[in-house]
């Protein structure tokens, strides 16, 4: 079984993908054997590896890996600098320590550095670190924007902004880059901390420059469309999203605190069930249908369950194997390769032979990239035309286009929705894809 | 389809009204064009079509708009956005999604539309404006021409009967600006869409229009009539039309076409004549270069501190401002530049030409030490740029950058002057006395960011000319002026160009490279593949050759002020 290319309709759910990330992180955080971890990071890595694009979020991998060794870094510094509670008899160096007042009872600077204390930091900062890489792997391999289109109806907007916000994160790098080097050609010092705090506020004023214009693009762009909805309905949306999420609140206290657990669930479910009805009354205010929704398909299954799989066979590994899972820092003990858990971490490594291929989309070289790059891929707009037809769209739809772009004043408008909420339609599961390429293309040229 | 009707538009706290006693009416299916200088209004009678003026940006409008029978009074932009669709100059900054195909659905999904309407409109559209190859793609990697047609694209599938375009051509090279013009040629001729456009580079598009909507000057009431009768009255006006009004060819032509068959007897007469150089041709023999200065304070007056200035105490004479010996620079996986060479002499004047990408803003930084070589060597004024303190190399080497803005950080142009004095450590009044005299009567109060784009970059220029460097740079310094702003700026830069800097100019601008540049440069994929004097670079290309040339080939004729100089000589 081959996986097929990567194109918008095969391409795998946002969701599939960062649920087995997180089965991974899960498992990650039942672990403190670092050939585990290792392990784990290693399968997350060479899956993306294989299916990540070269689309620029796919590039926030290496971004991760290096904020985990940051985080593993800072972790180990700490333990060195600080002390830890790990009691131990391998002193390694004794730093001179800090007479602290009565009051810091409890906190130690600088004093005996034990190789036990080190190694349990090491094995706990590799945690943390593995955790990072996991939702790292799930960024590069389906960018969070693609999964808030998943949203409801009714959080569409907060996506958005999500969405909005996370576009503008590239552009203040580029501005700030930009302005750094304009320091130099005024001849102020172009490196250093106070140059980037200098240049902060012509940052602000483009940022906000920038999200004026959008904001304005926006709107022109029906942007904030709201259906008519009758009043009841928006006050019934009101009281039972907010009384929703709060029974959600009172619920999971009574969850963990120790006394109501008897009423904590059933108040959790029913907490989640109004917010949920909240969400989907919530849903027909907007006016807003989906182009081209994710599939959930059997690849999907595949993936998602690969993850959620590695997490309970190590989760159930932490009741038959726990001290192969936790290897000891007192006394020190050099950290064995349980043979199962191993095996079970490899189940992770499913998706990089059943998740689609993915395509080249970039063209990485725009100035000379030929038809040579390939028919998705190559910068050339010339060929682009021409190389339509290998994209894998080939079924021909039952309507012949009969409305091409513009063409009868208000053709194809009969499907408008405007504000009639009777007559939105929802996104369908199974989108038929329709080929109106052959009677555009004569009518164009 | 767009009725405006006594329409007069005031901005919040204002004086004047913006545009006043706006009468006009736009037919179903023209192309129509919105001309006039800069500060007249033009966004905001755009602006106002969509709804976005007043509903957006505050103020008060009089009178009626109305499109497709929808007064924008009552109707908000987003109750428009299926009979209006608006591209402005920056697509960048518009996007609200991150690839290709999303973008293009991104209206219809607001719409509400049905999903499998949707669908069919993305692939009629990826196939009308020739996206289909880049539909995964994500936004920012496409190309300026690719971006602006995704743009268009992206209101084009909401089925708009009207398209509102405010300078869709103006950051983009004359390749990828064909690319966009033919696909709004192909909207207007095949499916009938009524195109409302703003633009400043009329050369690429006054022969295109149907109709042409002059807006004079500030508070005039705009004219409207067919193209060539209103570019007999209009302030601006391409070099072609300038050439039939200095021919006396009535009606006057629009196109290169038009002028070419009217031309057999302009040639005959010009057959004769060699085209003289333009009045500062150079460094009058004898001045000096201005050379670099020495960081050392001077507490002396303005005249004595010149006559310092003068005295050659950095580079000899002789020698050339900037030498570039097979550079090769790196910009991530990218070969930007390969085994480039290039010299600049004092007082000479070079155009750096190429499509968006070619390498030639990587050229211009690489000569002020933006980006460190991969191999071979820079130099300029015998200092090498990269390894170069930024305080010390602004004394060899200027750059004015592509947003001029970027060179501006106080909230006043008295406060720039002063910041810029003590920048260049020159004493106190240097720069504000340059831009007295490159941009009089700027009042000190004024904010940067309330100037004009063409204030903006001549403030720009006088910042970085307070350094007195030899050499100057200019990258895309004629995006967003109109002809005026343009004649103002070609004036300083000869003015410099006599006294001995040495300039270069990156461009996309044929007309400015045509009248400026003795030397025309041609950067492709990151190497040189045309150095040359400019009549002889700029007249064999097609995509590089000035209008006038086009008229005039093969007489190498450049610019309309050198036809009229030689038409005066000979009567």
């Amino acid at each position: 079984m081959r996986a097929p290319r990567a194109t918008r309709s095969t391409a795998l759910h946002a969701g599939a993908w960062w649920l087995w990330a997180l089965g991974l992180a899960a498992a990650a955080s039942r672990t403190t054997n670092p050939l585990l971890l290792a392990l784990l990071v290693a399968v997350a890595g060479y899956v993306v590896a294989a299916r990540r694009t070269d689309a620029p979020w796919a590039r926030s991998y290496g971004a991760f890996v290096k904020l985990g060794l940051l985080v593993l870094g800072i972790r180990l510094v700490f333990a060195f600098l600080l002390g830890s509670p790990i009691p131990g008899t391998h002193t390694l160096v004794t730093l001179p320590e800090l007479p602290l007042p009565d009051w810091a009872q409890g906190v130690r600077v600088g004093g005996r550095v034990t190789a036990e204390g080190m190694v349990f930091a090491l094995y706990d900062g590799l945690k943390l670190a593995t955790l990072l890489i996991c939702v790292g792997a799930a960024n590069a391999l389906a960018s969070p924007a693609r999964l808030l289109k998943s949203l409801p109806g009714a959080l569409y907007e907060a996506g958005v902004a999500v969405v909005v916000a996370m576009t503008f994160a590239p552009h203040l790098v580029a501005d700030v880059q930009r302005l750094r080097a304009a320091r130099r050609l005024r001849g102020r010092p172009d490196r250093g901390f106070a140059a980037l705090l200098q240049v902060g506020l012509p940052v602000l004023e483009g940022a906000l420059e920038r999200s004026v214009a959008l904001a304005g693009a926006m709107d022109a762009r029906g942007y904030g469309r709201r259906a008519e909805v009758p009043r009841a309905v928006r006050r019934t949306t009101a009281v039972l999203t907010l009384g929703g999420l709060l029974g959600v609140c009172a619920g999971t206290y009574g969850l963990l605190a120790q006394a109501g657990a008897g009423l904590g669930l059933p108040l959790l479910i029913a907490g989640l069930v109004a917010a949920l009805a909240g969400l989907w009354l919530g849903g027909r205010r907007s006016v807003r249908t989906r182009y081209r929704p994710e599939r959930w398909g059997a690849r999907a299954w595949l993936v998602a369950g690969s993850g959620v799989a590695v997490a309970a066979l190590l989760i159930a590994a932490g009741g038959y194997a726990p001290e192969a899972l936790h290897p000891s820092a007192v006394p020190l003990a050099a950290p064995r390769l349980p043979l199962w858990p191993a095996l079970s971490v490899l189940v992770g490594l499913l998706p990089a032979w059943v998740a689609p291929r993915p395509a080249d989309l970039t063209g990485r070289d725009t100035d000379d990239g030929g038809p040579g790059a390939g028919p998705d891929g190559g910068g050339r707009e010339r060929a682009a035309g021409r190389a339509r037809s290998a994209d894998g769209e080939g079924s021909v739809g039952p309507e012949p286009a009969a409305s091409a772009v513009g063409g009868v004043p208000g053709g194809g408008r009969e499907r408008f929705v405007g504000r009639a909420p009777a007559r939105r339609e929802r996104p369908a599961r199974g989108v038929r894809p329709l080929s109106p390429t052959r009677p555009t293309k004569e009518r164009a040229q | 389809m767009i009725r405006f009707e006594q329409v007069s538009i005031t901005y919040g706290e204002a004086s004047a009204p913006a545009v006043r006693g706006v009468d006009l009416t736009v037919a179903e299916g023209e192309l129509c064009l919105l001309v006039g200088p800069s500060g007249v209004g033009k966004s905001t009678l755009l602006n106002a079509v969509c709804g976005l003026v007043p509903h957006f940006t505050g103020g008060t409008l009089r009178g009626r708009v109305t499109v497709a029978g929808r007064d924008t009074r009552t109707h908000a932009p987003r109750e428009l956005a299926d009979v209006v669709g608006t591209v402005g100059q920056d697509p960048l900054d518009r996007f609200v999604t991150d690839t290709v195909e999303d973008e293009l659905a991104y209206g219809m999904e607001s719409l509400g539309l049905a999903p499998d309407v949707m669908r069919r409109r993305v692939e009629e559209t990826l196939d009308l404006l020739g996206l289909a190859g880049l539909r995964d793609r994500a936004l920012t990697t496409l190309s300026g021409g690719q971006q602006q047609r995704v743009a268009i694209g992206s209101v084009l599938t909401a089925h708009p009967k009207v398209l509102v375009l405010d300078e869709p051509t103006s950051a983009l090279d004359p390749a990828a600006a064909e690319e966009v013009l033919a696909v709004l040629q192909r909207l207007v001729h095949d499916l009938g869409t009524t195109v409302l456009l703003a633009e400043h580079r009329l050369e690429r598009v006054v022969h295109y229009a149907d109709q042409v909507i002059l807006m004079p000057g500030p508070g005039a009431a705009p004219r409207q009539g067919p193209p060539a009768a209103m570019m007999a009255h209009s302030p601006v006006r391409p070099p072609v039309v300038d050439l039939g009004a200095l021919a006396g060819w009535s009606p006057l032509p629009l196109s290169v076409r038009d002028a070419r068959r009217r031309s057999p007897e302009l040639r005959a007469r010009l057959a004769g004549t060699e085209p003289r150089p333009p009045e500062v041709p150079g460094p009058p023999p004898g001045a000096p270069a201005p050379v670099a200065r020495t960081r050392r304070p001077r507490r002396t007056g303005l005249l004595r501190r010149r006559a310092a200035d003068r005295a050659p105490d950095g580079a000899a004479p002789g020698a050339p401002l900037a030498e570039v010996r097979r550079l090769a620079v790196r910009r991530g996986r990218v070969e930007a530049l390969r085994s480039v060479e290039l010299t600049v002499g004092a007082g000479e004047t070079v155009a750096l030409m190429g499509r968006n990408g070619a390498g030639k803003s990587t050229l211009l930084g690489s000569l002020v030490g933006l980006h460190t070589p991969a191999s071979g060597s820079v130099t300029v004024g015998g200092a090498v740029p990269h390894r170069t303190a930024p305080g010390t190399l602004v004394r060899h080497v200027g750059l004015v950058p592509q947003e001029p803005q970027d060179l501006l950080y106080a909230d006043t142009v008295a406060a720039e002057c002063a910041a810029a004095d003590r920048d260049a450590d020159a004493p106190a009044g240097t720069c504000r006395a340059l831009v007295a005299r490159l941009l009089p009567g700027v009042s000190d109060a004024t904010h940067p960011r309330d100037l004009s784009e063409g204030q903006r970059l001549t403030l720009a220029l006088a910042v970085v000319l307070t350094a007195r460097p030899p050499l100057l740079l200019l990258d895309e310094p004629t995006r967003g002026l109109d002809y005026a702003a343009k004649a103002r700026l070609v004036e300083v830069l000869r003015e410099l160009a006599a006294e001995g800097h040495g300039i270069v100019l990156a461009t996309h601008d044929v007309e400015l490279a045509a009248e400026l540049a003795r030397r025309v440069v041609i950067l492709a994929g990151g190497e040189i593949v045309a150095d040359g004097p400019t009549e002889e670079v700029v007249v064999s290309s097609p995509a590089f050759a000035p209008q006038v040339a086009k008229v005039l080939a093969p007489l190498p004729w450049l610019t309309v002020p050198q036809v009229a100089r030689a038409l005066e000589a000979t009567p």
